[in-house]
């Protein structure tokens, strides 16, 4: 009870789009908690209103034993009171204050020096913001957040404005400065791997409300329903139907083919058939012995490179996509069109219910 | 050259100015980040004085300002004085005639500072005020300094209300511009062409050291 933010919010924008979101996060357990999503979930809205920027229209957020926002209680407290650290998406450095004066500007007694010292920022101290690269603003903005000693710790997609290159240099330097910061922290991303990589606990959010809160590993391994897995990035979602139980397996059917899977949620009915690209392989040889339970002969629909992986389409009798190295299609010589068989484990298919 | 006049002006256009610094910046940042529905009103209230005839202005603030009405009356029980055709009734009159002139180009300059920046400061528990101190004032500061400039250079000029509210006596209510019209009346040509000539340089310097700053003001500080 006493280490955790609690909140339930209600807001409708002037667009239409409706948020009604439920939330709950265990401080104690999470040192940073991921708010994912697609983009036009509400992620920032909701973090707005928990930092006090947003007025919702009802609800009520609750931090350890503080009551932030109860209007029954007519209770609604300022940001400053809040004192809860926000990050803006591009930083939003003061644009006439140096660097050492943005983060000295709310800072609590020695603890500006000490934060400019650890954040490797005092080089830059004289400096104007505008004079520093993105992943440089970030440290800053970090640092003058964690100066004023906040009691949480707001982070709006805060690798976003930085290009790819210094996003993955500073997405291992970032978990590393949360972690030092004595606040906990709430971080919104709609990038996966983000989330995998920055998170302890997540929370999905899709159309304005939270589907899935949990562990980031539980999360990604089982999404509670076919939304939350199509934004966790299950390349693979597949409306199928349980027809049967064979050896303690489900078997299930996706249009013409079949395929057997652990843990299934019920024992017959309508389900979804959760897999993700990463653990589909490819053999051209259908007859080769392997572990895997399910072999479905399909054809190459195309083959797109993505950076080191390649992502392959495939056509067996319901659309599949495989996610293989970029060497792995080389050495395969992978050609649309071609026949070819996709492997998949029977503890790699994930089943929802419909 | 009528030193008297030109000082006259000189400590009105100050005094107009530093008096506006004081009252037009709140409505300014009012005007900028009010949510209020009827904010147009307030604007256009404060705007009039850009389209209402001079006399027109004088006229009402003369009404305003006269003894037997509630301002007037205070005032005399206050100070023992009047008014109209004082010193004091001509500063009240250039407050009101120049507040368009520092209340547009700050209220512009409030509103274009990213609000963002505001939320920051909130966010790491500075308050309000402080944050407008800190924040805001520095950023708008060229949309300040041109409020500040349009005003001083407006009350230098100013002839219509001058004429309805203080009247033409010499070192209390005789402005350069009022000045320049009674040489005119004269016929006294030279001394006439004499101070045009010493204002209109005034006018110009004031203005060009103004737009050289805030030159130096955007370069320092690009808002994108």
């Amino acid at each position: 009870m006493a280490h955790e933010l609690t909140c339930w919010l209600r807001k409708r924008l002037p667009s239409g789009f409706e948020l009604d979101a439920g939330l709950r996060v265990p401080l104690a357990e999470s040192p940073v908690t991921v708010l994912f999503g697609p983009s036009g979930a509400g992620k920032t809205t909701l973090l707005r209103m928990i930092a006090g920027l947003e007025r919702p229209d009802a609800g009520e957020i609750r931090f350890r034993e503080e009551v932030w926002y109860d209007p029954t209680r007519a209770v609604n407290l300022a940001p400053q009171q809040r004192r809860a650290g926000f990050l803006f998406q591009d930083y939003a450095l003061f644009p006439h204050l140096t660097v050492e004066q943005n983060v000295l500007y709310a800072a609590r007694r020695g603890k500006g020096r000490e934060l400019l010292a650890a954040f490797g920022v005092e080089e830059w101290a004289g400096r104007k913001p505008r004079a520093l690269s993105g992943g440089q603003q970030q440290r800053v903005a970090l640092a003058r957040a964690l100066a004023a000693e906040p009691a949480l710790l707001l982070l709006d997609e805060p690798l976003s404005a930085l290009d790819a290159a210094a996003r993955a240099r500073t997405r291992h330097d970032l978990r590393r400065l949360l972690l030092s910061g004595a606040a906990p922290a709430i971080l919104v991303t709609h990038d996966r791997l983000e989330a995998m990589t920055l998170g302890d606990w997540m929370a999905v959010m899709v159309d304005g409300t939270i589907r899935q809160t949990g562990p980031v590993r539980d999360v990604f391994r089982r999404p509670a329903d076919a939304q939350v897995a199509e934004s966790v990035g299950m390349e693979n979602v597949l409306p199928a139907e349980i027809v049967g139980q064979e050896d303690g397996l489900a078997i299930v059917q996706v249009e013409t083919a079949r395929l057997q899977c652990a843990f299934p949620p019920a024992p017959r009915g309508p389900v979804w058939a959760c897999i993700r690209a990463e653990d589909v392989t490819l053999t051209r040889d259908a007859a080769q012995p392997s572990s895997a339970r399910n072999r479905l002969p399909g054809r190459v629909k195309s083959v797109t490179p993505e950076g080191p992986l390649a992502r392959v389409e495939l056509d067996c009798g319901f659309p599949l996509v495989a996610m293989i190295t970029a060497r792995s299609a080389a050495e395969m010589t992978l050609r649309e069109g071609e026949p070819i068989c996709a492997v998949v484990k029977a503890t790699a298919v994930h089943l929802v219910g419909g | 050259m009528d030193w008297q006049a030109i000082w006259l002006s000189l400590r009105l256009a100050a005094a107009t100015t530093l008096i506006l610094l004081a009252a037009a910046l709140p409505i300014a940042y009012w005007l900028a980040f009010s949510p209020r529905r009827w904010k147009f009103l307030v604007q256009a209230v404060v705007a009039l004085p850009l389209v209402l005839p001079p006399t027109v202005l004088g006229f009402y603030v003369l009404l305003a300002i006269g003894p037997r009405s509630p301002v007037g009356a205070l005032y005399a029980r206050l100070t023992g004085g009047i008014l109209p055709f004082s010193f004091q009734g001509l500063l009240l009159a250039s407050v009101l005639y120049s507040l368009p002139f520092m209340t547009q180009p700050a209220a512009a300059a409030f509103a274009a500072v990213d609000r963002k920046l505001l939320e920051a400061s909130w966010c790491l528990g500075i308050s309000r005020a402080e944050t407008f101190r800190r924040v805001t004032i520095p950023l708008a500061l060229p949309g300040i300094v041109t409020g500040a400039v349009l005003s001083f250079a407006h009350t230098m000029g100013e002839f219509g209300v001058v004429l309805m509210v203080g009247g033409n006596i010499s070192g209390a209510t005789r402005t350069v511009s009022i000045s320049i019209y009674d040489q005119v009346q004269r016929l006294e040509y030279a001394a006439a062409a004499e101070t045009s000539v010493f204002l209109l340089a005034i006018s110009f310097s004031v203005l060009a050291l103004t737009y050289a700053l805030q030159r130096r003001f955007w370069s320092l500080w690009p808002m994108s």
